[in-house]
């Protein structure tokens, strides 16, 4: 406990984010947050500017993700805490740390429609890990230090903090805890030995056994067990799409993705599978297509830290709860004990190989010159196995997930479960500030850039350098290669005309705008993005009757994909 | 399946609608709950009672044991738990007969008479959800006026 000192409510939040580690905040100001934003006067964290507070929230949501500490948000009342909803509700569906702190209408004014009042707590509850309210300044110290410990531990997510102006202002004696007690809160399971050795044992006797690494793989960071484990017992790896890049994507034993999207081989090999060891994946219906099928057919350890998982989408033959990367390690740790070390590959292993193989050299591609998997393969091909990708969410989103290998674990975030277009820039832009150090781009699609595109103000005014890569066929490309599949070719609402220039976008915000027509201003436009210092948009045409392939159709089976024809 | 789910949360506003909340956004029902502060003021007790399969009423409980706000979230055992609820009947009387009808069967039930008038006769019966319907079944034919339920309250037995 520290000495108390008379101060604001408002002084007191910074002071606690300062004693959190914070160095920055992503807002908006305005009237109910007034008087925190008057603190970063006369504290040492940096405020940048969005011009959206959605932005802002996807912003701290990229830090979260990258740095595994929560980032932060700020906005005002009313529309500006509605605004940072669609945001907080990304970081929930995708387990990333954030705290978003929101101005809210003094106390004696909570519940009489003031101005700008919204009743934020009410609305956020479904898509938070935590609320709190403070009705006292004296409270906020507490709050703030239960709050991040809420976000980043266990399995992470938004806490908000909806903070009454007179509760900024009210000048008391603080105190602030070194310790504090959440009784209803037990993040942290020790790993579960005996499940373990049974997943030893049952990976052991099974013919096909498979690993399925989920997001909860990459937020743990269990990059070095889940290799180990994969090479120690010579297993396939495949990722959900939140996994993707959980395992060296250019490793012997790696397939890639399943999914509607997923690679044809590891869709296959999925389908094929007796035995998977499910780490940190919640079983999307994106990922496993239909339930029964998966069942059906094989046994299934999944490992997560949250057991509400277990059982919740797919029944389980063994559940082992604990910390994805602690439960790993013990795992890595028993199969030394045991001397347990494949060294000759199986059928299995070998077929494994055969087929990615295969399907290496019989996936028909786009035939054009800025075909999708040509376009991402030459990013790949330039940029440095550290660069951090971002994407949006529509067809280049899938594209990306299966012709841009990640090599360096953890180097892949998306917008997977809520699916929010406009995501990938401006949590580009939170990535870049918390690795200042590596490239950051955005694979993005015109459509949903133009969501967040003025997040480029930010971008460019506070000094941000990612590059956007914008795959721009003109149109909303996912919903066009639905209406084209499955209504007949009836195109309605997709057409985004050659509206805006982005070019011309780029430059009028201050930032860079190439055009990339072929692969030679491709790769020029790349190298010129990655060595200068200041936001780049590539603006790459494409076809817009380019579709995404593999395409497993919902409610349908892995085994049943649509292949290009 | 019928199931009764014992909750031990933090007395703080807020609690009740976001337990409610986690029941509609995640597609559960709520058959009755009832809630009330402990003997110790912070916290307080809700009983839910629910109905779904196995795996659905499991999952609610984890669902709920996730919550933070939740300290201790149970499924009772229906055997090894006393569990009544509070109804109030407000019975209609049409002649002298029925008034001891209504008597006697509000005996049998352990029930009280409350606000005997001439046309209308009220019934407070504290019983399991099962004796509660019974009872109304019985009631019927009188013509039933109005009903309040309290909801299930519910506590395990000692040494169980």
């Amino acid at each position: 406990m520290n000495k108390m000192e008379t101060m604001s409510g408002a002084k007191a939040l910074m002071t606690a984010m300062e004693k959190e580690g914070v160095k920055q905040v992503f807002g908006l100001p305005g009237g109910a947050n007034l008087p925190m934003y008057d603190e970063f006067a006369r504290c040492d964290i940096r405020h940048i500017l969005v011009r959206h507070e959605q932005s802002a929230a996807h912003m701290a949501d990229g830090f979260g993700r990258v740095s595994r500490k929560p980032g932060v948000c700020f906005a005002t009342s009313g529309p500006g805490a509605t605004n940072i909803l669609t945001g907080i509700a990304t970081a929930q569906a995708d387990s990333a740390p954030m705290i978003a702190v929101t101005g809210q209408v003094p106390v004696k004014m909570i519940g009489k429609d003031a101005f700008q009042e919204s009743d934020i707590i009410g609305m956020a509850n479904p898509v938070v890990k935590y609320a709190f309210q403070p009705r006292t300044a004296e409270e906020i110290p507490d709050v703030v230090k239960k709050g991040f410990y809420i976000a980043e531990t266990g399995r992470p997510g938004p806490v908000l903090i909806d903070i009454p102006k007179d509760v900024q202002t009210n000048e008391v004696p603080m105190t602030f805890p070194n310790e504090f007690k959440i009784q209803g809160y037990h993040p942290w399971s020790d790993p579960d030995i005996v499940a373990i050795e049974k997943t030893i044992d049952m990976l052991l006797h099974s013919e096909k056994p498979i690993i399925l690494a989920g997001g909860g793989t990459i937020i743990s960071s269990a990059f070095a067990e889940l290799q180990a484990i994969a090479e120690t017992l010579m297993l396939p790896v495949v990722t959900t799409f939140k996994g993707k890049g959980a395992f060296p994507e250019t490793h012997p034993l790696s397939l890639g993705p399943i999914g509607m999207h997923g690679h044809a081989e590891a869709n296959k090999m999925m389908a094929e599978a007796d035995c998977v060891l499910a780490i940190g994946t919640r079983f999307s219906d994106r990922s496993v297509g239909t339930f029964e099928d998966f069942e059906k057919r094989l046994k299934i350890i999944h490992m997560d830290v949250d057991p509400a998982e277990i059982g919740k989408n797919q029944t389980t033959t063994l559940a082992v709860v604990g910390d994805v990367r602690a439960s790993l390690r013990v795992m890595v740790k028993l199969l030394l004990q045991r001397a347990i070390k494949k060294t000759e590959e199986s059928t299995w292993v070998k077929h494994i190989k055969e087929t990615k193989q295969y399907w290496k050299e019989n996936l028909k591609l786009h035939p054009g010159e800025m075909g999708a998997a040509k376009i991402l393969r030459k990013l790949r091909e330039l940029l440095p196995a550290d660069s951090i990708v971002t994407t949006e969410v529509g067809q280049h989103q899938m594209w990306a997930s299966l012709f841009y290998d990640v090599i360096q674990p953890g180097t892949f975030f998306s917008s997977t479960g809520l699916g929010t277009m406009g995501w990938g820039f401006p949590a580009a832009i939170g990535a870049k500030v918390a690795k200042p150090d590596v490239p950051v781009v955005d694979i993005a699609g015109d459509g949903s850039f133009s969501m967040t595109e003025n997040s480029l103000a930010t971008a460019v005014l506070e000094d941000i350098p990612v590059i956007v890569f914008l795959l721009n066929n003109f149109t909303l490309g996912m919903v066009a290669q639905w209406q084209r599949t499955f209504y007949n070719r009836r195109m309605i609402g997709v057409d985004q005309g050659k509206c805006p220039d982005y070019v011309k976008l780029a430059e009028s915000y201050g930032a860079q705008g190439i055009r990339a027509q072929s692969m030679d201003e491709l790769d020029r436009a790349i190298k010129t993005a990655l060595s200068s210092d200041v936001a780049t948009v590539i603006d790459i045409p494409i076809d817009p009757e380019e579709d995404v392939l593999p395409f497993v159709a919902p409610g349908t089976s892995l085994a049943d994909m649509i292949l290009p024809s | 399946m019928w199931a009764i789910l014992t909750l031990l949360v933090e007395n703080k506003p807020g609690i009740l609608f976001k337990v409610t909340h986690l029941f509609r956004s995640r597609n559960f029902n709520i058959d009755s709950i009832s809630v009330g502060v402990t003997e110790n003021p912070d916290y307080s007790r809700m009983t839910i009672t629910t109905y779904g399969d196995e795996k659905q009423v499991a999952q609610v409980v984890k669902q709920l044991d996730k919550m933070i706000d939740t300290v201790e979230v149970k499924q009772l055992d229906e055997l090894k738990t006393v569990y009544r609820e509070l109804s109030l009947f407000k019975i209609k009387i049409s002649n002298a007969n029925d008034s001891m009808e209504i008597n006697k069967l509000a005996n049998a039930y352990g029930a009280k008479i409350h606000d005997a008038k001439k046309d209308s006769i009220m019934v407070e019966l504290i019983a399991t959800p099962d004796q509660t319907k019974a009872f109304e079944e019985l009631a019927k034919p009188f013509g039933i006026i109005d009903v309040a339920r309290t909801g299930v309250a519910a506590l395990q037995r000692s040494g169980t």
